[in-house]
C-alpha cells in the first residue's frame, strides 16, 4: 500500500462534455417521458410533473395538444447537443487512450469479485482508479447512449433509414428499445449520482479537473 | 395524432399533472416557456426541417408490406371524433383547384376516380408513436398534378380540406411515387372518417401530413401552412 495521495484529474474536453452530456441527458429523458405518455407502451405513464415541453395547461387550452409538440421540439433539440457532446466525449476518450488506460483491462472474473464486495460495502474507493464495477458502468452507459442514438434515428426516420428498425425488430421493437436504453441509462445515472454523493471529491475533479485524496479515505 | 383519445377524463387528469407540476417542481416560475427559450427551440425546429429535408431521399420508397400486415379496422385519428367527421356526398362534392395550375376546373368524384389507380399496402407513422399499415388505392399525386397543368417547379402544393384542416407539403415529396390521393381503404370506398371521397396518402411523412377531406389543392412557391405545423409540430416531418 502506498503513502502518495491518490489524485484523479479530468482534462477539460472530459468535463466539458461530461456536463454538456448530463444536460443533454435530462432534457432528452424528460422529454421523452411526455413523448412517451401520448401513446404508453406500458400499462403506466410518467406524472406531467416530471417531464419537460412547457406548459400543458397552455397547450391543451390553445391547441389540443398535450404538450407533445413542445416535448418534441425540446427531443428534437436536445439530440444535437447530446450528438455532439457524446462524441466529443467518446472521441477523446479513444484518441488519447483515457479509456484504454482507465476502462481496460476488465473482465468478468474482476467484475465478480468487485460487486461482491461493493455488495458487503468492502471494496475500497481510491480516487483516480476504476474497479471492475465502476468500468462495467461506464462502459454500458455509454453503449447505452449509442443505442439511444441509433434506435432513435430509426424511430425519427423510419422510411430513409429502414433497414436500421428492422434491426431492431420493426418501428415499435425500435421504440421498446429506445425506452430500454433509457431505463438503463437513468439506473446508471441514480447509482452514479449516489456514489458522488458518498465520494464528493469526485465531483471536485469532474467541475476543477483534479482533486486529491488520502489513500483508502473513503470507503464505498 | 390521437387527440380524440384525449379529450376527455386523459385532459382532466393532465390538467391535475400540470398544476401538481408547476407547484412542485418549477416553484411558480416556468422555465420551459420564456422567450429565449421559446426563440432557441423554434430556431432548432427550423434547423430540423431543413436535415430532414436534405435527408429525404425522393427516389426512396417507403416500405410496403403483406396483407395480412394490415390493421382492421385502420385507426381513426383527428382531434374529434369520427361522428363528427364532415360527409361529403359524391353528388356535390367539388375539388377545387387553385394557384400555379394551368386548368382550375373543379373535378367531381366521377372524374377523380376515373384515373388509373394503384394499390399500396403502407404504413402510417404518428408523430405520438403509433403506427397502422393500411391497403391504400388510388392516383399518385403526381399524376394529378400533371393532369392540371401544375407548375411542378414551385415549390410546395397545399391541401385545404373540410374540416378545417389545412396541410402542405414540398414539391419532392408531393412528386414521390407512393404520394396517392387514396379513394379505397381495405379495397373499400374510402370510408367518411378516413377522408371521402379521399386522404391524402404520404407514406414519407407522419401522419399528421395525410391530410382528408381535401376541397382544394393548390400550388404555391409560399410554404403552406400546416394545421399541427401551427401548434408547434415541424413543418417537413419525413420519416
Amino acid at each position: 500500500m502506498s503513502s502518495e495521495l491518490e489524485v484523479q484529474q479530468h482534462a477539460l474536453p472530459v468535463r466539458l462534455s461530461h456536463w454538456l452530456m448530463a444536460f443533454a441527458m435530462i432534457i432528452m429523458i424528460g422529454s421523452g417521458w411526455r413523448i412517451y405518455d401520448s401513446v404508453p407502451i406500458f400499462p403506466f405513464t410518467f406524472p406531467y410533473a416530471i417531464t419537460i415541453g412547457g406548459d400543458v395547461g397552455i397547450a391543451l387550452a390553445r391547441n389540443n395538444d398535450p404538450g407533445v409538440a413542445g416535448a418534441i421540439a425540446w427531443h428534437f433539440a436536445g439530440m444535437w447537443l447530446l450528438l455532439i457532446s457524446y462524441l466529443v466525449f467518446v472521441g477523446w476518450g479513444l484518441v488519447t487512450g483515457h479509456f484504454r488506460r482507465d476502462f481496460f483491462p476488465v473482465g468478468p472474473r474482476s467484475f465478480i469479485a468487485d460487486f461482491i464486495a461493493a455488495a458487503t460495502f468492502k471494496l475500497a474507493h481510491k480516487l483516480g482508479e476504476y474497479n471492475a464495477v465502476q468500468k462495467v458502468a461506464y462502459l454500458v452507459a455509454l453503449s447505452a447512449v449509442a443505442l439511444m442514438l441509433i434506435s432513435g434515428i430509426a424511430i425519427w426516420k423510419p422510411v430513409q433509414t429502414y433497414p436500421l428498425e428492422v434491426l431492431f425488430g420493426g418501428f415499435q421493437g425500435a421504440r421498446l428499445v429506445h425506452f430500454l436504453g433509457m431505463s438503463v441509462i437513468v439506473g446508471f445515472m441514480v447509482i452514479h449520482v449516489s456514489l458522488v454523493v458518498l465520494v464528493p471529491k469526485t465531483l471536485v475533479a469532474m467541475i476543477l479537473g483534479r482533486a486529491t485524496a488520502k489513500p483508502h479515505a473513503e470507503k464505498v | 395524432m390521437s387527440m380524440n383519445s384525449l379529450i376527455t377524463p386523459r385532459r382532466k387528469l393532465l390538467r391535475a399533472g400540470f398544476s401538481v407540476g408547476t407547484l412542485g417542481l418549477l416553484g411558480g416560475c416556468n422555465l420551459t416557456d420564456n422567450d429565449p427559450v421559446q426563440t432557441v427551440l423554434k430556431a432548432m425546429s427550423r434547423w430540423n426541417d431543413r436535415v430532414a429535408a436534405a435527408i429525404f431521399d425522393p427516389n426512396k420508397l417507403a416500405p410496403e408490406f403483406s396483407e395480412a400486415e394490415a390493421a382492421h379496422p385502420f385507426r381513426y385519428n383527428a382531434w374529434y371524433g369520427p361522428e363528427l367527421a364532415p360527409k361529403l356526398s359524391a353528388s356535390d362534392y367539388k375539388l377545387s383547384i387553385a394557384g400555379l395550375a394551368e386548368n382550375k376546373k373543379p373535378w367531381t368524384v366521377e372524374d377523380l376516380t376515373a384515373m388509373p389507380q394503384v394499390t399500396q399496402i403502407t404504413r402510417h407513422v404518428c408523430v405520438e408513436g403509433w403506427s397502422d399499415i393500411g391497403k391504400w388505392t388510388g392516383t399518385p399525386l403526381r399524376e394529378f398534378l400533371k393532369r392540371i397543368g401544375a407548375d411542378t417547379t414551385a415549390k410546395y402544393v397545399g391541401f385545404e380540406c373540410a374540416d378545417g384542416y389545412y396541410e402542405g407539403l414540398d414539391m419532392p415529396t408531393a412528386m414521390h411515387p407512393q404520394t396517392l390521393m387514396a379513394f379505397k381503404l381495405a379495397g373499400q370506398t374510402i370510408p367518411t372518417q378516413h377522408g371521402y371521397p379521399f386522404k391524402l396518402r404520404v407514406p414519407t411523412k407522419l401522419g399528421f401530413k395525410n391530410p382528408k377531406f381535401i376541397t382544394t389543392i393548390f400550388v404555391t412557391n409560399q410554404e403552406p401552412r400546416g394545421f399541427w405545423t401551427d401548434r408547434g409540430y415541424n413543418w417537413f416531418s419525413g420519416t
